[in-house]
């Protein structure tokens, strides 16, 4: 299959649509947003992604112009947006907390932003209905935003700020009241919607789920600082810190010191312990500390020390998590090390082969585990 | 039948303090003016018996509310009052507005001291508060001398003893409970509001326009009202600031009762007015059903 590969922030001859040069954010002493300088580009979907005020709603804002930046530029298409009011500038943000006009029906607050636009009256109409449809509320239209459910406002709120097509589109959240089905309904809607209309998402989520699945680059932020932008692939496989390799996914981290070998590094992790191997591209000192991150899907189970295994490790079962489709066993080494292995339900449940306190061996390949340096 | 307790409570509070009196004031109103204590003829005889009851029933008449309508002084004391109560209530609206966007856009930690302000002349006797208006606005009071030391003006300005001095007073009076309503319906508007109407092209003003009057509506009907009603039958104001220019209900009505000792006209005075005063209560009462529903 012949996939056509969207990456522009390798291609040095595109120019970014939104540009952050040295940011700050100050709310008085407090450090928001700390210095930062990335880019995004047109046709992306951004997501950004990290724990409860780490500062995803304050990018937002200075973007969508409620908040301007203390320190730095910020650059749409080329140009300083630090002069242009939040009412002039061609981007729409969906708000956390939608903030729907209690006064105006679902229809009114979608033709909000198209009245102010003095459009004809046809076309807002038009464009209304348009967006009624897109997000299922057209039973609604008349209905104020108490009368309908969270989800539902939810969608409403979606479907005001994608009315007015902006170049822009910041979603703060924009799916955290749906249930799981209709959130990956909305998510394959919203990648739908990006591929017709060609405009830029920004999105902030903390559920790392849907990052990966609708953006095209997953920036992992703390403390008001991105610590890795990337894609969603090279972010789960690639974590430039332990501290994104935690926040991504489920991983096992084991500290130790490591020595250069061939292609890449021994890591000494405990006594009496078996010398890992990671055959991964990183600068490491002889001696130093490293963590070796380890995806559950990764490491294999069995009852007997697999053949050939330079990565093998016995211990014992404590803790089974059974997740429908996949099963996660938590093993604690005799040092105390614990560490996770994923394996799919291929049998039923009652013909499992390990269960708890039975004694098995961990194994993994030279490449299956990231070093990091922290 | 707790529940029914709990209903009838408020039914008795309405029948002891507000029908009783009301049937009391309506039947002096139909009865004749007398030189006796209580001044007014019939008054109900039970020692007469069936009779008695008959006799009193028989003399009532609505005579006083036919005088009403014939001289031209009470309907015209009934317009002006609507009008100076209406004008009012505008200028109200128009100085409370603003002192009420004010206090809800200041810093949360200011807020409390804000509305202290508000409520702080509550603390004064009313009487006192007009009686120093008078000093204020008076030909050689303290506004007149200010005005003259700063060279604004030659000759004092007559303000006590015209419609202006009763507006200002009736302003400065009612300004309160023009605020607080407001107040709390702006108070509530959830910030995020205006900065999603700035987001969708709005200008600062156009959504103070869209988006900020039409949710602090509740709150500038239910200040109106507020203003409105009691205005209508006010009457220290218009008699210590206003002299004898201002022609209000508030101040007929006491001079029935009081200087021509008239208390069946007196009585069919409130009554006529309190039947205006029915409609803006009504009224009144359904906004504030509105406001509740809405809120739900
Ligand atoms: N207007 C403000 N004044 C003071 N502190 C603020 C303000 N807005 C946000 N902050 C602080 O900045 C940090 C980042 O907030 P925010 O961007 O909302 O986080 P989140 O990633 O959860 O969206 C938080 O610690 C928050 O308390
Ligand atoms: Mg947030």
């Amino acid at each position: 299959m012949a996939q056509n590969v969207f990456e522009p922030w390798n291609d040095p001859a595109e120019k970014p649509l939104i540009q952050f040069k040295g940011v700050t954010k100050r709310f008085g002493e407090f450090v928001a947003i700390d210095n930062q300088t990335f880019d995004i580009y047109e046709r992306e979907f951004f997501a950004l992604l990290g724990p409860s005020g780490c500062g995803k709603t304050t990018m937002m804002r200075m973007l969508a112009g409620f908040e301007t930046p203390t320190e730095g530029t910020i650059l749409l298409g080329g140009q300083d947006m630090a002069p242009i009011p939040p009412n002039k500038r061609a981007i729409n943000m969906m708000f956390q907390s939608y903030a729907l006009f209690p006064h105006l029906s679902v229809w009114e607050n979608i033709a909000f932003g198209l009245r102010r636009d003095n459009k004809p009256k046809a076309e807002i109409e038009a464009r209304v209905a348009e967006m009624l449809k897109l997000t299922r509320l057209e039973q609604f239209a008349k209905r104020k935003p108490h009368q309908i459910s969270g989800g539902q406002r939810q969608r409403v709120a979606l479907a005001r700020c994608l009315a007015k097509a902006p170049k822009l589109l910041l979603l703060d959240e924009p799916m955290g009241a749906l249930d799981a089905k209709l959130r990956q309904a909305t998510q394959f809607e919203l990648m739908d919607i990006q591929e017709k209309t060609g405009t830029t998402f920004v999105i902030v989520t903390h559920d790392q789920e849907e990052a990966m699945t609708v953006a095209s680059r997953v920036a992992v932020m703390d403390n008001g600082r991105i610590i890795q932008a990337d894609t969603p692939a090279r972010i789960y496989e690639m974590p430039n810190s332990v501290y994104v390799a935690d926040f991504i996914g489920e991983v096992t981290i084991i500290p130790g010191k490591v020595h250069r070998r061939d292609k890449g590094y021994d890591v000494t992790f405990a006594e009496g312990q078996p010398t890992l191997y990671s055959e991964f591209d990183a600068e490491f000192d002889n001696g130093q500390t490293g963590y070796l991150a380890l995806r559950p899907e990764k490491v294999a189970i069995s009852a007997e020390r697999p053949e050939g295994r330079t990565n093998a490790v016995q211990g014992k079962i404590i803790d089974i998590a059974y997740l429908g489709n996949l099963s996660t066993y938590h093993v604690v080494l005799p040092n105390g090390q614990k560490i996770k292995a994923q394996t799919a339900n291929t049998r039923r449940l009652s013909r499992r082969d390990f269960t708890w306190e039975d004694t098995v061996w961990l194994s993994w390949t030279d490449t299956a585990a990231v070093l990091l340096k922290g | 039948m707790r529940r029914l307790a709990l209903i009838a409570l408020p039914y008795a509070w309405l029948l002891a303090l507000f029908l009783v009196p009301f049937l009391i004031v309506f039947k002096i109103s139909l009865s004749d003016i007398a030189t006796a204590i209580p001044p007014y003829t019939p008054t109900l005889d039970f020692r007469a018996g069936w009779q008695g009851i008959k006799d009193f029933f028989s003399e009532l008449d609505f005579e006083n509310f036919a005088f009403l309508a014939t001289d031209s002084l009470y309907w015209k004391a009934y317009v002006s009052s609507l009008t100076i109560a209406f004008i009012s209530t505008i200028l109200t609206l128009l100085v409370g507005y603003p002192i009420a966007y004010g206090m809800a856009s200041a810093p949360d930690h200011w807020r409390p001291t804000l509305m202290m302000l508000v409520i702080l002349p509550f603390w004064t006797s009313f009487l006192i508060r007009v009686y120093s208006w008078m000093g204020i606005l008076s030909t050689e009071g303290y506004l007149n001398q200010l005005l003259l030391g700063l060279g604004l003006i030659s000759t004092p300005l007559t303000i006590l003893n015209t419609p202006t001095a009763v507006y200002i007073g009736i302003v400065y009076t009612y300004l309160p409970f023009m605020i607080l309503p407001i107040y709390s319906a702006l108070e509530r508007m959830d910030g995020s509001l205006l900065e999603a109407a700035e987001d969708l092209g709005c200008s600062r003003l156009t959504a103070f326009w869209l988006i900020t009057v039409p949710l602090s509506k509740t709150g500038i009907i239910a200040g109106c009202f507020l203003v409105f009603i009691p205005v209508i039958g006010e009457f220290v104001i218009p008699s210590l600031l206003g002299g004898s220019q201002t022609l209000m209900i508030g101040k007929v009505l006491w001079e029935e009762f009081f200087n021509n000792r008239d208390w069946p006209v007196a009585s069919a005075v409130a009554v006529v007015l309190l039947l205006i005063l029915i409609v803006p209560i009504v009224l009144f009462q359904m906004n504030e059903q509105k406001s509740r529903e809405a809120e739900q």
